[in-house]
């Protein structure tokens, strides 16, 4: 049934030494590489191209994290890792929208990949709880965080940016923010 | 210290700012003081979700500048398999056309039951359901004989009786056995032979579960029957086996004649044979005979769903109701005929004989 995707693929140490070196390259050839296969997976089961984009993305952070981790083996292959996340994934996805319809057509090899997904999820849930944390923080807090916290600015370029008169109060309102979206993120179910 | 001031040093501490010093006090103060320590890891862990929540961010929004480059819709063309319209329309609504297949075919199964076509193939609850339908037909048409019996007799001269059936002799001296379902409740009792003349009887013993009731005429004015011309039959008759009955369903016997069309009755019974005989209302605990002249069983009951259906009690219920007369009832033992008077006559011969032990039952 699957057909051959043509496409310049590289190979799995390529990029899994190209990610370790933050390679933007190699990122992208790995995004290319394997799009095709996974839209075919998702496009022939009830899907639609944006959900391939969905899951596709998600099984690339999923990749990516466990390659930054220094967990990802080379001797298993990307290509059945990536399929294998996107199908769990998928999976997933189809039950909670009661699509799944009990059979799922099959491209590739695939191997059990709970664990990583669920990390994943769990570490999905702790974003989306920073991020509305975030969202409800307001400005100027929410750039002063992010700025200090996540863009890794210096106080000093901060207090220049917002116009403080001295350091001590860019910190007083640093830490004020602080304790804010601490609060606001703890506050969240 | 101050809460802000702990924030600031515990961040210079994480960002590795401290001289050597410094950093040695502050991990001494680390070990001492668990609430500082709490404090550090806290802080450490929180910030560390928040940058990595912003390399999150960074990485998706490397992936969808990447998605942005891809001819997304070349490759969905490339890659969609192209199935019939068919194959598209199951895959889309296979649980929708399951649904109407389900509901499809129980339509069919419903209608093809309820027209009869599955009358073999029946379950066992409802066949079991049939059968209930069936007991109450039966005991509508039992109800049915004394109405019917009831607007017969309003013109005629009193004393009007309520119902009426059939007996026949068992023992010359006068008893006689009929359907239980004839007197059940009536205490009035008279039985009328073929000659017209009514005597008084009382109720002897019953068996309801049998419909079973044997009589005895109790009336000054009977002087006794002849031998009994007939025998009972103790074991059961074969199926296809020619039989006659004779009885009172109109103000005169009638003679009917047909065969034993099973050994059992309704529901399987086999208490019962199944009968095929012309039979009316007023036929009820009349004798059902074989062809040699013994009697085989008691008319008791009609189907009224079906034509030529009829039930009559095995005799050997009959015999065994007989014995079981409680003997203090009983003047003497009954002891019934054993010799066969009626079996090489012919059957214009045999009724001749036959009815005058059989006998109208008028219940008042």
């Amino acid at each position: 049934m699957s057909k051959d995707l043509k496409s310049t693929t590289p190979t799995d140490s390529e990029i899994v030494f190209g990610i370790l070196n933050n390679s933007e390259n190699a990122i992208k050839r790995l995004y290319v590489a394997y799009f095709p296969m996974v839209m075919q997976l998702i496009i022939n089961n009830n899907g639609t191209a944006d959900d391939a984009k969905d899951i596709y993305q998600e099984a690339v952070i999923v990749l990516y994290n466990k390659i930054k981790k220094g967990d990802f083996e080379l001797n298993s292959k990307l290509k059945t890792f990536i399929y294998s996340v996107c199908r769990r994934l998928w999976l997933k996805r189809l039950s909670q929208m009661n699509r799944y319809g009990g059979d799922l057509h099959d491209f590739q090899d695939y191997s059990p990949v709970d664990d990583e997904v669920e990390q994943h999820e769990e570490r999905d849930i702790q974003f989306d709880k920073m991020k509305s944390a975030l969202g409800m923080l307001g400005e100027p807090c929410k750039t002063i965080i992010e700025d200090f916290y996540i863009n890794n600015r210096s106080m000093q370029e901060i207090c220049e940016e917002f116009g403080y008169t001295n350091a001590d109060n860019a910190k007083n309102q640093k830490y004020k923010c602080l304790q804010r979206l601490k609060k606001l993120f703890f506050q969240q179910k | 210290m101050r809460d802000e001031q702990l924030l600031e040093v515990i961040e210079r501490y994480l960002n590795g700012d401290m001289g050597t010093d410094e950093r040695t006090a502050f991990e001494q103060l680390r070990k001492e003081n668990a609430e500082i320590d709490g404090r550090v890891i806290e802080h450490q862990q929180f910030t560390g979700l928040l940058k990595q929540y912003g390399e999150r961010m960074e990485l998706e929004k490397r992936l969808n500048a990447i998605h942005h480059e891809i001819d997304v819709h070349a490759i969905e063309e490339e890659v969609t398999i192209r199935r019939s319209w068919i194959v598209k329309l199951w895959r889309h609504h296979h649980s929708k056309i399951s649904v109407a297949a389900s509901i499809a075919i129980f339509a069919v199964l419903g209608t093809l039951f309820f027209t009869g076509y599955l009358k073999n193939t029946n379950s066992y609850t409802e066949l079991s359901r049939e059968m209930e339908k069936q007991h109450q037909s039966i005991n509508q048409l039992s109800k049915r004989v004394g109405d019917i019996q009831t607007t017969n007799t309003n013109n005629r001269v009193l004393p009007q009786d309520k119902l009426r059936g059939t007996g026949f002799a068992i023992t010359s001296n006068g008893l006689i056995a009929t359907a239980y379902h004839l007197i059940n409740g009536n205490d009035s009792v008279y039985v009328q032979n073929a000659a017209g003349k009514s005597f008084k009887a009382k109720v002897l013993y019953t068996e309801p579960q049998n419909d079973i009731a044997i009589l005895k005429i109790v009336d000054t004015t009977f002087q006794g029957l002849g031998t009994i011309p007939y025998t009972f039959k103790k074991s059961d008759s074969e199926i296809a086996e020619g039989v006659y009955t004779y009885g009172y369903p109109q103000d005169s016997g009638r003679f009917g004649e047909g065969r034993v069309t099973s050994t059992s009755g309704l529901g399987n019974d086999s208490v019962d044979y199944e009968i095929s005989i012309p039979i009316n209302a007023g036929n009820s605990g009349g004798p059902l005979l074989d062809n040699r002249g013994n009697v085989i069983g008691i008319v008791k009951a009609k189907e009224t769903r079906q034509e030529g259906v009829h039930f009559a009690l095995k005799s050997n219920y009959l015999l065994n109701a007989i014995k079981n007369i409680p003997s203090d009832s009983l003047t003497k033992t009954p002891v019934l005929n054993t010799e066969n008077t009626m079996a090489n006559l012919t059957r214009v011969q045999q009724l001749k004989k036959l009815k005058n032990y059989v006998f109208m039952v008028k219940v008042y």
